[in-house]
């Protein structure tokens, strides 16, 4: 286990002061001025040794996307873009992290955009975060009046600005082209791939977008050395982590825990374990509701990080562990999200656009048993043709959850088909 | 058809707002500032934006105004018409399903006298449904006028509709002794100062 002075959000919960002040104590824009004094390769390098990977969901190594940023002079301005449209379900960590240390994401906009040579930040908030927005603009106007951010941000020579955009409900906006378009004042609509945002992004320009928590442990993984944080986790699945645990435990919370930590050794020391014992666990989805279920089988033993994860075919995402027991009725648990997609679907491309109601469609049938079994596969079949035929992930994600639900319990779902119809024919 | 007014105008706190968004924006990028805009727009006009307030903010951005409409049409959170007092969106999404959302939603309908997608009768409440919220480890969650109501029972549900009406504004988070997104049973970590 973690031990916490390892921990870097180390006001997770809110318990301490969220202002400069109380930052400070904490060790943010501590030195921050030497940081950038050892120039941005030194800063891509560290981040590239740490091996972090991005805590979006995608889990891309940081210091290499940053890396791919032009390094000479263009004649066009740089930007780095945060994303903290968090939507993905399961998932409430980066919440967290505006709310109660800002600080360390505003520090973290100022070492990793000079690192991209970026002019300014903008910070995509959800809309429905008001307060966490509100909280976030606060800090960034402390950082402003205290001279850590702005011209000649934290003495460094280097001029530097964070600005906090409000979004206004919209998945999809999570999306990295999606989020641009939705800052540039459009409809949030995904963008063809290539032309990618490190080369035109943001107004055309140069532009690297994070989530939240990639940017926000930089300052630390920075101070500390990217040994230190290299050295939690397993290899290619290094560094400290936050997770969400939400369903059927006893106590559910968010938690920063080493990465690989054993996914019932997180669930029993922090979350109280599973309502009615491990035992009652029926399935976990271990990463926000677009990677596919996993049966308690599997849970006994899977690592909580990428590759472990992957092995077992789901994914680590957004590390937002959803939990359900045996009481639950999974059928109808990934029938709600396939609602969810349905709902936020763009509707920009046709398979995912039809596809996404199809699916849900069929999924409430399934839910009352009300189908005929070869709908199963021709289900399945569906599922195929939308994943990978769409501009963004959202078709993939609408796909993933009804895929691990036949993969782990389509016996479950056959049986519902025939009882139900047997009841109709008595 | 919705009663539309002839004109709409920022007031001065809102068009100093305004003002201080379209600030954020490079020269020649303040179509950037529509969603904010129109967010001041919306809470200035009590919830919700007439089409006057969308051409304004279409004349005042240089956008032509189809492309505002349509941002409005596209996100959740504007409203093209009016709404009840306060509005309270239940998050349904499976983390909040899977701790009691559907009981939440009939407690609430049944204390509003209004369906999911409806205006209590009394005018004071819409309520409607949110895709997650993105506070799962607080579920059940329920939104009112931007503030997250955690944790909630359908006992707490009613009660917090009961102070809306009578003017009362509880205190947003968890509606149980608890801190913010730690695990209810005490603390696991972080025990120390912390400082």
């Amino acid at each position: 286990m973690l031990n916490d002075k390892d921990r870097i959000f180390t006001n997770l919960y809110g318990l301490h002061d969220w202002g400069l002040n109380g930052a400070k104590s904490r060790g943010d824009w501590d030195g921050t001025k030497d940081l950038l004094s050892k120039g941005r390769d030194w800063i891509i390098d560290e981040m590239k040794e740490s091996g972090l990977r991005g805590r979006g969901g995608a889990g891309f190594p940081a210091g290499l996307k940053w890396s791919f940023m032009p390094k000479e002079d263009t004649g066009r301005p740089h930007y780095l873009v945060v994303n903290a449209d968090e939507s993905e379900p399961g998932t409430c960590k980066d919440r967290d992290i505006m709310r109660h240390d800002p600080h360390k994401l505003v520090e973290g906009c100022l070492l990793a955009g000079f690192a991209m040579g970026a002019c300014a930040a903008y910070i995509y908030v959800r809309g429905e975060f008001h307060c966490e927005a509100g909280i976030l603009d606060a800090a960034v106007d402390e950082a402003y009046a205290a001279g850590l951010i702005g011209k000649n941000a934290s003495g460094s020579g280097y001029d530097f600005d964070v600005y906090v955009h409000r979004g206004a409900g919209a998945y999809i906006c999570g999306e990295e082209t999606a989020l641009l378009e939705s800052l540039e004042g459009k409809k949030g609509q995904p963008r063809i791939k290539p032309p990618f945002p490190a080369n035109t992004g943001l107004y055309g320009c140069p532009t690297t977008i994070n989530n939240v928590e990639t940017i926000a442990v930089a300052p630390t993984i920075l101070r500390r050395g990217a040994s230190w944080f290299a050295g939690f986790g397993r290899e290619n699945n290094t560094g400290t982590k936050v997770f969400c645990i939400s369903g059927h435990v006893n106590n559910p919370c968010n938690v920063e825990e080493e990465m690989s930590i054993p996914l019932k050794e997180l669930i029993d020391k922090h979350a109280g374990g599973v309502i009615g014992g491990w035992d009652n666990l029926k399935a976990v989805i271990p990463g926000g509701s677009s990677v596919p279920m996993l049966p308690k089988s599997v849970c006994d033993t899977v690592l909580m990080d990428f590759d472990s994860l992957k092995e077992a075919q789901s994914g680590l995402g957004t590390a937002a562990v959803i939990v359900m027991d045996q009481s639950t009725d999974v059928i109808a648990a990934i029938a709600r999200l396939a609602k969810f997609y349905k709902h936020e679907s763009c509707g920009q491309c046709t398979p995912c656009r039809e596809g996404t109601g199809w699916m849900w469609r069929v999924m409430e049938r399934l839910v009352k048993g009300d189908a005929e079994v070869v709908e199963i596969d021709m289900l399945l079949d569906v599922s195929k043709e939308i994943e990978g035929h769409t501009i963004c992930a959202l078709g993939d994600a609408a796909a993933w959850p009804i895929q691990g639900l036949m993969r782990h319990f389509r016996g479950e779902v056959e049986d519902r088909i025939i009882s139900n119809s047997s009841r109709n024919a008595a | 058809m919705t009663e539309q007014p002839q004109s709409f105008a920022f007031d001065a706190e809102s068009k100093a707002l305004a003002d201080k968004h379209i600030a954020k924006y490079p020269e020649g990028r303040q179509a950037s500032a529509v969603l904010p805009l129109l967010d001041i727009a919306q809470r200035q006009c009590g919830g919700w934006l007439p089409r006057a307030a969308m051409d304004h903010i279409a004349d005042l951005l240089e956008m032509p105004p189809i492309r505002v409409y349509e941002v409005v049409s596209f996100y959740e959170m504007y409203h093209d018409t009016p709404r009840g007092k306060h509005e309270l969106r239940v998050c349904t999404t499976t983390p909040c399903w899977l701790r009691g959302s559907a009981d939440i939603v009939s407690a609430c309908e049944d204390e509003m006298g209004c369906k999911i997608g409806e205006t209590s009768e009394d005018g004071v409440f819409s309520l409607g449904e949110f895709e997650c919220l993105g506070a799962c480890v607080n579920a059940p969650v329920i939104w009112i006028d931007d503030d997250y109501y955690e944790d909630v029972d359908p006992d707490s549900a009613r009660k917090l509709i009961q102070a809306f009406r009578k003017g009362e504004r509880p205190e947003p988070g968890p509606m149980t002794e608890r801190q913010t997104s730690a695990p209810a049973g005490g603390l696991t970590t972080l025990t120390g100062a912390g400082e």
